[in-house]
């Protein structure tokens, strides 16, 4: 009988080999394809109950874990809630959304640039910890751009962002209204799906982050694209004559565009400088037609348009410049109106990059990558985004910018000691809503240090006074302020 | 056969140290775990585990020291096998129940209940190498045991004792106790098997027609195979048992080959278990759900009756990875069942790919030690015995840790030694009893072997010495 003994114990051989390789099938080869089914809680469950690392703001942290006694073991807490809401996001057991969501694997520890420490966690036997993730926010900054949209009448709805020309670095974005993350990373789960479906259902939008995910008609601050355009063309200088008459016959229409208050800009012809001064629609849309759809929709493009541009956050909207339009509409978007619509980040690269000799630089949030010990793992470089004008071009701009807040509409932004480039602009949308309005400026004129877009969408303010930028324009003084007092 | 190895002059060590060394591995094992699940669950060492310890030694060695008296050409690697198998299951389920009981689950003490079940599995076992002197005094009993198998397995179905639980009937319920006669019949079926084949596999063997090179039985020795699978049949139909199904009949079939040492049983075999496979897929719903959970686990994780389980244990070790996620760090909490069929995967989860292999390879050295005595051992019964044992748990851990793996459409059957399981630990310890019973009658050194000396005298002071 041993002869079939011998065959039974080759083929027991076979089964507890097929038992082995498909053992170290399962566990070592799909093992990653399991912990990305979205439906494995024991992947979302560890990642929850990590010691995550701290956002940071300067030293101040915005959002950090807490040790708690609870099978979750730590709970993530943010300092200042609403201020920052909208760049931090918020880490739920069931999401994450803004930075908690782009730098989630430095923050959860998994990060191949944290390989090494997690290799001492795991061999010391010591949980594993997140990286610390630190922002480019000035702190300072961020304090004057949220205090400013809270001192708005009624509930106002707007955005700010603040960037620094020469780096790109994003010195200030808030959102208002806002949410408090605080509410979202409990550890009681009802309790979230609770506020969740209460914040999806807000229609004031508290999720969205305005300063990059909503895209609204820039109104007359676009006519500093219209204004570049023009300039690069070579057939303008700052002192060029424009027209400056009371009414704009659109082409292939009978419709005739006027200026804001009705009446002539002072006088038929005026020099651009006094055109982008009082916000004259006639000679922007003057312009707008005399160029046309190619070279305006170049110039937007140059400036960021019908792109993202900001790699930390998720969500950005890319503001728009359709390049199909016709004559009419091109004419019409020559003052930002007809298709054409902007984020308050890429209208804040528009100043920025006027600011910066006409070189854009890429906007970015996330300033340093640190290890749980501190020690340094990434800094982020600065890098160029476009050239999108001439710095000749720049200057000119920048000198007709400085005009407006000295002699023009934007005074309300003006600095004593300090030399204030800026722009006001007040969009259409229906006659039922009021307009938007929008501030954009930077300072100091002659080595600009930090640059600004506000954005305001609706409020209690009355109809007439949003002209003028008497609701952007302190806004952004403040924060301009703030970072050059820091 | 074995006579060649004394004819060369090998005589077998008894190697008893070598096997209490074993053992204490084994307890290194069995207690190393418990402590680690103290230290990983709950951060510190378990206050009782000197008490449990010292309950685990104690029948460690006192198996051992049965087995030096009783038994001492045994085998030396099957005991602490067991030993080490058994004190890692019971560490596991300890692990469970305190997550159980963490979970606010009634029923959290598995543990507790499996080391008396533990006790009283040693405690066969000892009682078996004491009064079972001789292995080949069962082939006595064929017919009888048998007959007890077959009524052990119909227990079920009667009215008060009998019951189902999960829809399979093969649960009985005494003075609140729950067993599982089908674990205690298989042991009798291998004992029946083995006594039925060694007296008739002459006439099975030889008769027979030869088509395509294969030998295929005559029609009228087709009677045992068909009473079997009718058996297996109906324990699949009637007691809605897949697992058990599929082990007995395997085990009938391999134990037929090796006693005819013909493979045409085995196609012949294999045929009937295809058109029964074939028939239950086809007429049982059961049968086509878990064919489909197999194929597609992934599709059916929320359905009712779906693959929640087997998707779990799926995650569970691939979240436990190559080393896996340590005692108390894991979550096999979330597998139903994971104290008893499933506990491969809890081990996989917290103690990695390294384990599971482990594990495995126990398993493999248990049937290869088994499969070794059958082919030393000097009687046929004894041999059919050997390789029925071997092959009953061979069959059984390649179905359970082949369907919770993923390589095999899911049956249930608990893990020898490793599962909660009262019959199925009792048995199992009385299965390696038996093997050791066998193995040391196959190992002694053979008496009659100082015949080759033709000195009358030395011969009858030999036979004295020896009486």
């Amino acid at each position: 009988m041993n002869k079939p003994i011998r065959t039974i114990s080759m083929f027991c051989l076979l089964l507890f080999a097929a038992l082995l390789l498909n053992s170290t099938y399962l566990m070592y080869v799909r093992a990653d394809d399991l912990a990305e089914d979205p439906r494995n809680r024991r992947v979302i469950t560890a990642a929850f109950a990590r010691e995550r690392g701290a956002i940071l703001v300067g030293k101040e942290t915005v959002a950090r874990s807490v040790e708690v006694d609870d099978k979750y073991k730590f709970q993530r807490t943010y300092a200042q809630p609403f201020k920052y809401a909208p760049i931090t996001g918020y880490f739920s057991y069931y999401s994450q959304t803004g930075i908690e969501r782009s730098q989630n694997d430095v923050l959860s520890g998994d990060d191949s640039r944290l390989f090494v420490t997690r290799l001492v966690d795991m061999l010391s036997n010591t949980e594993p910890q997140g990286g610390n993730v630190e922002l480019t926010i000035n702190a300072a900054a961020q304090d004057a751009a949220w205090d400013g949209l809270q001192a708005l009448p009624g509930d106002a709805k707007g955005a700010v962002v603040a960037l620094e020309p020469s780096t790109g670095k994003v010195l200030a974005m808030v959102s208002s209204p806002t949410f408090d993350p605080n509410l979202l990373a409990s550890h009681d789960l009802s309790d979230v799906e609770d506020a969740s479906d209460q914040l999806q259902d807000d229609p004031a939008n508290p999720l969205i982050n305005r300063a990059i995910g909503t895209t609204l008609p820039p109104g007359s601050t676009f006519k500093l694209i219209t204004a570049a355009a023009a300039i690069e063309s070579g057939n303008y200088d700052q002192d060029s004559l424009v027209p400056g008459g009371a009414k704009f016959q659109l082409p292939q229409s009978t419709t005739k565009v006027g200026n804001w208050q009705g009446g002539s800009c002072g006088g038929n012809k005026i020099t651009l400088t006094q055109a982008l001064a009082v916000s004259c629609n006639v000679s922007f849309l003057t312009l707008a037609n005399e160029l046309g759809t190619e070279a305006m929709t170049e110039q937007a493009e140059a400036f960021g348009f019908n792109s993202t541009s900001l790699e930390d956050l998720p969500g950005q909207a890319s503001s728009l410049y359709p390049a199909d339009m016709d004559a009419p509409q091109t004419a019409l978007s020559g003052i930002g109106q007809s298709s054409v619509t902007a984020t308050p980040l890429q209208m804040a690269m528009v100043a920025a990059g006027i600011a910066n000799g006409g070189e854009v630089k890429r906007p970015y949030l996330v300033d340093e990558v640190r290890a749980p010990n501190a020690s340094l793992l990434d800094k982020t470089e600065e890098s160029t985004y476009s050239r999108a004008i001439s710095s000749t071009t720049a200057d000119q701009l920048t000198d007709m910018m400085v005009a407006t807040v000295d002699d023009g509409t934007a005074g309300i932004a003006a600095i004593p000691g300090v030399r204030v480039a800026g722009k006001t602009g007040t969009a259409q949308s229906t006659d039922s809503r009021p307009p938007y309005a929008w501030f954009v400026s930077f300072a100091p004129a002659d080595d600009p240090q930090v640059a600004v877009a506000v954005m305001v969408e609706a409020s209690d303010t009355a109809r007439e006074e949003i002209a003028g930028g008497s609701l952007g324009g302190p806004i952004a003084k403040a924060i301009m302020q703030a970072v050059m007092g820091s | 056969m074995s006579q060649s190895g004394t004819l060369m002059g090998f005589v077998h060590r008894r190697r008893r140290g070598a096997e209490l060394f074993l053992l204490l591995i084994a307890l290194v094992v069995g207690i190393g775990a418990y402590a680690a699940v103290g230290l990983g669950v709950e951060g510190t060492i378990p206050t009782d585990i000197v008490a449990y310890g010292g309950w685990l030694a104690a029948l460690v060695v006192a198996a051992h020291i049965a087995v030096r008296l009783v038994a001492p050409y045994a085998d030396p690697v099957l005991l602490p096998l067991v030993a080490a198998l058994n004190g890692l299951g019971l560490a596991v389920i300890h692990r469970l129940d305190l997550a159980y009981e963490a979970a606010g689950k009634d029923n959290h003490t598995f543990a507790t209940q499996q080391l008396t079940w533990m006790t009283l599995g040693v405690l066969l076992f000892i009682a078996t190498l004491v009064l079972l002197r001789d292995h080949r005094t069962l082939q006595r009993l064929t017919y009888t045991s048998g007959l007890a198998g077959i009524a052990l397995l119909l227990l079920p179905f009667l009215p008060v004792i009998g019951g189902q639980k999960n829809g399979a009937y093969i649960w009985i319920y005494v003075a609140g106790f729950s067993f599982q006669p089908g674990e205690v019949a298989k042991v009798l079926l291998v004992v029946a098997f083995a006594g039925y084949l060694v007296l008739h596999r002459d006439a099975l063997a030889l008769a027979g027609r030869r088509v395509l090179f294969v030998d295929l039985p005559r029609g009228r020795d087709l009677g045992p195979i068909l009473a079997m699978f009718g058996v297996s049949m109906m324990i699949l139909v009637l007691q809605n048992d897949l697992g058990s199904s599929l082990l007995f009949f395997g085990l009938f079939l391999v134990m037929l080959y090796v006693a005819t040492e013909r493979p045409g049983w085995l196609i012949v075999g294999g045929l009937l278990f295809g058109a029964g496979a074939l028939a239950a897929y086809t007429f049982v719903g059961n049968v086509q759900n878990r064919f489909n959970f197999w194929l597609h686990p992934m599709d059916y994780y929320e359905s009712s009756p779906g693959s929640y389980q087997p998707v779990e244990a799926m995650f569970g070790m691939g979240w436990g990875g190559l080393i896996g996620r340590g005692f108390g760090e894991g979550m096999p909490e979330r597998i139903i069942y994971a104290e008893s069929d499933y506990i491969i995967a809890a081990i996989g989860e917290e103690l990695g790919l390294t384990a599971v292999m482990a594990v495995i390879l126990c398993y493999g050295l248990i049937v290869e030690r088994a499969l070794r005595i059958a082919l030393i051992s000097r009687d046929g019964f004894g041999k059919l015995l050997a390789v029925g044992f071997a092959s009953i748990v061979a069959l059984q851990v390649f179905v359970v840790i082949g369907g919770v793996t993923g390589l095999i459409p899911l049956t249930g059957l608990t893990t020898p030694f490793l599962s909660y399981g009262g019959s199925s630990l009792v048995a199992n310890w009385v299965i390696i009893a038996l093997l050791v019973r066998i193995s040391d009658h196959a190992r002694r050194p053979i008496p009659r072997m100082t015949d080759v000396n033709d000195d009358s005298d030395s011969e009858s002071t030999q036979v004295v010495r020896l009486r």
